[in-house]
Formats: C-alpha cells, structure tokens, sequence
C-alpha cells in the first residue's frame, strides 16, 4: 500500500492523478479463514485491525450484508465523549477517545478527529446534582471533565439563549478533549489499514445461517456460499439479536431506531459539541457548515432505517428555544439508523454459549465514540477466548448474575 | 406517524399520545425461580423482524393498558385489543397468518 502525504499528492498531481491505488481490495470469499467478524462496520473493522496489529492474526475475512460503514457507522453524529458513571463504561470509553486523538497518524488516513470539547447542558437541579457526580466520577477515573457556570457557557457558545424562561441553563458537563470525527473516514481508514495486512473485506454477503456442531461454531452459510472459520466474531448493531438467533442463543436486547438530522450550510457558529438531554436534543457544526442534529430513540420496536416526524419537530423545537437563532434555518435532510439497547444500556462484548463465537453488540445509541476501544476489547477476546480487563464487565452473564453496569440514567436520550 | 386504535375508547390514536410498554404476554416469574428464569423474564425480550405483539398504554387519552400487533419491518398495524388476555385473539392471529402465510404464528 501507498502512504498517504504531502509528497503523495505532489507526485500524483505531477502525473494526472493516475497512480492512485483503491483504498482497499475487494475479494472473493476463501473457504476457511481463521477469524470471521461479521459486519464490516466500525466495530467490525476496528477488530479486524487490532487482531492483526495487536495479535498478529491476519487470515480474517470481514463480511457485510450492505456496503462497509453504511449501517450505524454512517449514520451517527459523530460525537466522540467518555464522560460516563460507571468505572468500566468510562474505561472502555476513554480508551476509545485517546485512539481517536492518534488514529490519522496510525491508520495513515485523516479521520478528521477535532477535539473541540462536548458540553452537556444541566437545566433542572437534578441534572446539576447528577453532572457534578458525574465530574467527581471521572475525576477519579482519570477522564478530564469539569462542572462549568452557565457564565462559561456562554462564552463557549454565545449563540445559546441560558435565560429560556422553561429550561435556564444552570451549568454544564464539559468534556474538553471530546469532539467528533469524520465518520465514514474511520471506517474506511480501518478498511484500508486492513485490507493493507492481507484481510479479506467482503461486501454485499449476508449470512444466512450459523453451522456450529456440539456446540462450536463451524462455518456460516452466506448469500456468497459456505465460510469455514475457526473463530467467528458478530459485530452487528441492529440485527445482533436475529444473528444470534441464527446461532441459537438468545440476547437481552431490543432493536429501536434512532434519528438524526442535518441543517442547510451555515457560517461557523458553534464550535463545540452541544447536548442538551433533558429537552431531548443535541447539537454541533460540521465543517460542511451543517448543523448536526440529533434527537432521541422511538419507543418501540422497529427495523425500519426511517426516523419519525414527531421526534424531529420535538428536537428542532428544543434547540430553537436553546439557540434562537437557528429558529430560520431549514432542514436538509433526516436519516435513521437501528441500534440494539440492553437492559441496562451498556453493550456486550465477550463469549457466547458456543464456544468458539464471540459477540460484540448492544452499543445502543453510543456506538461511534467507541470503535476504537470497541475494536481493541474484542480483538483481545477473540484473539485470546476470554475478554481482557476493558471487556470484563460486559459479559452475557451480567445479566443473569444482575452484575449491571447501569448508564441508563447517565445516558438516558442523547448519547 | 404510527397510529393505533385504542381498544377501550375507540379513538385512532397518534403515536405522541400513546407510550409503547415493549412485548406482551410475558410469562412472570416470582420467588423461588431460577437466575435463568429471572434472567428470561426481566431481560430477554422478543425482537422479531415481522410480527410482534406489544403493550402500549393510551396515556393522552383514556389512560388504559392495551395490546397491539404489528410489523417491526413494515410498521403495519394488524390490530389492537384489550389487555385482559393471556394471549392475542385467535381471529387476529388468523389474519395475520392469512397475510404472512411464512410467518410462525405465536408463541
């Protein structure tokens, strides 16, 4: 593979742009690999490529029933945070957050990581009392977070309005070194990081079935014929639960849709991350311009890619009333994308009934900002059968041994 | 907008005025149960792609407890009824089978 560089672009420049190579390969199914993940989104690639750079294990085939990234990975707002409760949530989130700082420069790609910090808005005293646990939380987890004065907010945003007469901002969560990311250039980075090491990223090759014998996993029947594979990682969002049912395990999760929504381009108004929970909406600028706008989840099952008109007038209405000047803009487009919620909203990374099938799933409405520290968990479970200290406490068997890692009420809507 | 038609009071009700109460018919356990019978009870739920049946309260309008069938890949609704029941009507369920001739049936 060509490095990305300056000098790259020089030299291409020099010669019409004729000597650019594809970022990544597109193969034809071997029949036996020794790791199969499937789903070739984020967290999918992101295994991929730290069982190769951190194990050394590369005989791995990616397989994608869409096209790569175009499920959640595609979808998201692409905020990247790790101010959370719980001490495992916080680890594995933090891990992620600081991959991000360095992933250009370890992928060779430019995932356009921008740290411009994350504030989460407190507008009930409740929230001001669960935001500064929060911050006392991180601080003893060593994820940099502060408590800040609505003062401090708006002269970090000074387009918001910290007097509405329902919500007054009484403070904030602010997150510095949070931010966001171009999210399809993580994971088409990862893509070409992978396909670079001699793995097989294999798109439109749905799987069908699960064959497994005394309970190890064998192969999986896919819409391109049979995989043999010794280890088999699902790393789906969205349709965990009907994969493992193809397997036959069940898991504690339901599948709901969660919506998001772009602004017509405007001049640079907001250089942070925005969110704002109790009023269900959230808010940041790309560098297209757009706002980037995020509001809740339906309260019912649904598979359907499609998000609902009354969410996006309930979110628009509570982020005209926090930045009153958006209050003209028009709407540009609005997207769905299926994410699977557990119990206790906390994902689930570590073994399955069968033996030699490990799982990845239940990010809910925080899978971006996890990829990262999503991947290197996973590689370490898969590479090694057991998960290593990020993923310990997000086993299957919490759920039977009511061990919860609750961030239900820290994440609540906007995550 | 997903919209149902609350058994009790007539009303075809918008989705804003009803709150979805995940899967119906759920078998409960009490003490002296099993960890993986709780474990069933409280966490695992029914996520079907196609059918499913669900509670849903009418909480902007009569205020009561009913069941609704529906798609989870088509958003059609198949039909409401009330919530005295251990499981949906068997004229429903025949309609459904009627259109999905695929589909499993309830379980």
């Amino acid at each position: 593979m060509r490095r990305y560089s300056a000098f790259a672009i020089a030299r291409e420049a020099a010669r019409y742009h004729t000597g650019w190579e594809r970022a990544w390969k597109s193969p034809k199914p071997k029949k036996k690999y020794d790791v199969v993940i499937v789903g070739a989104g984020g967290h999918g690639l992101a295994t991929a490529y730290y069982l190769g750079k951190n194990f050394g294990i590369t005989n791995v085939a990616i397989i994608e029933k869409g096209w790569l990234g175009g499920g959640n990975t595609g979808r998201n707002t692409t905020i990247i945070r790790s101010n959370y409760l719980q001490d495992p949530s916080a680890a594995i989130y933090e891990k992620a957050r600081s991959l991000y700082e360095t992933m250009s420069q370890d992928l060779n790609y430019n995932v356009m990581f921008s740290p411009r910090g994350v504030m989460m808005l407190a507008q009930t005293e409740h929230e001001v009392r669960g935001y500064e646990r929060t911050a006392h939380a991180n601080a003893l987890q060593g994820v940099k977070t502060e408590f800040i004065s609505p003062q401090r907010v708006k002269e970090l945003v000074p387009i918001m309005n910290i007097n509405g007469p329902r919500y007054p901002v009484l403070g904030a969560l602010w997150q510095e070194r949070a931010g966001t990311a171009r999210h399809d250039a993580v994971a088409w980075g990862y893509a070409r990081a992978c396909s670079d090491m001699g793995m097989d990223i294999i798109q439109k090759c749905e799987v069908t079935g699960v064959r497994s014998e005394n309970g190890v996993v064998k192969g999986v029947d896919t819409t391109l014929g049979q995989i043999d594979c010794d280890k088999l990682a699902m790393v789906v969002a969205g349709n965990a639960g009907h994969l493992a049912d193809m397997a036959g395990f069940r898991l504690p999760m339901e599948s709901v849709a969660l919506q998001a929504l772009v602004s017509e381009p405007i001049k640079p108004c907001i250089d942070v991350v925005v969110m704002a929970n109790t009023v269900h909406g959230y808010m940041s600028q790309s560098d297209k311009g757009e706002l980037v706008i995020g509001g809740g989840t339906d309260g019912f099952n649904n598979y359907t890619q499609r998000g609902s008109f009354h969410h996006v007038e309930e979110t628009v209405r509570a982020l005209v009333e926090t930045f009153p000047i958006i209050s003209r803009l028009k709407m540009l487009r609005q997207w769905g994308g299926i994410v699977d919620v557990t119990g206790d909203r906390s994902p689930i990374i570590g073994k399955t009934p069968l033996g030699n099938c490990f799982i990845n799933c239940g990010w809910g409405t925080g899978g971006f900002k996890s990829i990262p520290g999503s991947g290197w968990a996973m590689a370490e479970t898969v590479a090694k059968g057991e998960p290593g200290s990020l993923a310990a406490e997000f086993g299957l068997d919490r759920f039977t041994e009511g061990r919860f890692i609750d961030e239900s009420v820290a994440a609540g809507v906007a995550h | 907008m997903l919209i149902l038609e609350c058994p009790y009071c007539g009303v075809m009700a918008d989705e804003t005025d009803l709150h979805g109460g995940g899967e119906a018919h759920l078998k409960r356990f009490g003490p002296g149960s099993s960890d993986d019978e709780f474990e069933t009870y409280l966490f695992h739920r029914k996520n079907p792609k196609g059918v499913h049946f669900e509670r849903w309260r009418h909480v902007s309008g009569c205020g009561k407890w009913f069941h609704a069938a529906r798609n989870t890949m088509t958003l059609e609704v198949y039909g409401t009824y009330p919530a005295q029941t251990y499981e949906p009507p068997k004229e429903l369920v025949a309609k459904i089978k009627k259109k999905h001739p695929e589909w499993g049936g309830y379980e």
